[in-house]
């Protein structure tokens, strides 16, 4: 197969299709521009948004986020995150689609714990089968557990997002056997969100076969967030391109040189 | 009458306040915002006519830079 061969396909995820195999968080910079910036820099399609109250204070044109990054020309994905209960998550969910005039893609994140941010499962399953009865298309984070992810796809979630490892720490992909396993079982896409450091964590998700990868702390954290995000974009698509290049089988030594072995000026 | 928003305790010198003027003394026509009233939530085409009462419970949130 030639490279021209090869058309990049695009990610679905609940019938809507994505070019973009990055998705990318809106927290932790250091203002709107930059977050408009670092997102188009990435050139991902799909950014996650979290929901808290107005702040009543504010003066009347003081820009929010939404000025920055217009909802119809992004997939706005509304988080859960900060919640720690199914019933917490849900009803955050629910006014995020009246929100959003009746968008229904969400991302389900229920937390266990406030210092790893780890994720409760339990909850998390409790939590997607109130939504999915609802209505909505459920991408939902969870642990590496590759029971909890099959179990998740079985009650409808659209989209399976295993930790790479934890929120905002940056530690990178620790566990790449259990991410095998989960993309392995599943079917509904399956994407790395969290722990993602640097392009290369990125692309070693892609590489293992991940359908995409969720972001925020790394590109927003970096020195150079719009860089950064450049960075990640080419990561991606690199690892993307890498899996379905079949990378060559790993060997000890080979006894076989690229060079060819005749000829040799004797 | 007394409303709760957002955790904070606010007077209006009425006793009767439809949503809508509630969204105008708020400062809040033209923005995206979504209302719930003691955990139910009051879509934005109930606004005209749903009415306010001594005592309600409102959250009032909208979308903010996350992960």
């Amino acid at each position: 197969m030639d490279k021209f061969a090869y058309k990049p396909e695009a990610m679905i995820i609940a019938g809507r299709s994505f070019k973009s195999r990055l998705l990318v968080g809106t927290g932790k910079y250091k203002d709107f521009q930059e977050t408009k910036s670092a997102v188009d820099e990435s050139g991902a399609q799909i950014v996650t948004v979290a929901i808290r109250r107005v702040n009543l204070g504010q003066d009347r044109n003081e820009p929010s986020l939404l000025d920055f990054l217009p909802p119809d020309q992004y997939t706005y994905l509304p988080n859960t995150a900060g919640c720690y209960t199914a019933d917490d998550a849900v009803r955050t969910l629910r006014l995020a689609r009246e929100l959003l005039d009746g968008h229904n893609l969400v991302k389900l994140e229920v937390l266990g714990d406030p210092k790893t941010l780890y994720p409760n499962v339990v909850e998390t399953l409790e939590a997607a089968k109130i939504l999915i009865k609802d209505g909505f298309d459920v991408m939902v984070y969870t642990s590496d557990d590759p029971i909890i992810a099959k179990q998740l796809e079985d009650i409808g979630c659209c989209a399976v997002m295993p930790l790479a490892s934890l929120i905002g720490s940056g530690m990178g992909i620790l566990n790449p056997w259990n991410l095998e396993i989960i993309i392995d079982t599943l079917s509904v896409p399956v994407i790395v969100d969290a722990g993602v450091g640097t392009a290369s964590d990125a692309s070693i998700a892609m590489e293992l076969g991940c359908d995409g990868v969720l972001m925020n702390t790394a590109i927003a954290t970096a020195k150079n967030p719009i860089l950064m995000a450049s960075a990640m974009k080419k990561s991606v698509e690199a690892g993307r391109e890498a899996f379905l290049a079949g990378r060559m089988e790993k060997k000890l030594y080979s006894a076989s040189p690229s060079s060819p072995t005749t000829g040799i000026i004797k | 009458m007394k409303i709760s928003i957002n955790g904070k305790i606010k007077v209006f010198d009425t006793d009767i306040l439809t949503f809508e003027s509630l969204v105008k003394e708020l400062n809040l026509v033209g923005k995206r915002f979504a209302i719930e009233k003691n955990g139910e939530i009051i879509p934005k085409s109930h606004f005209a006519d749903h009415q306010l009462s001594n005592g309600d419970k409102l959250e009032i949130i909208g979308a903010v830079g996350g992960g």
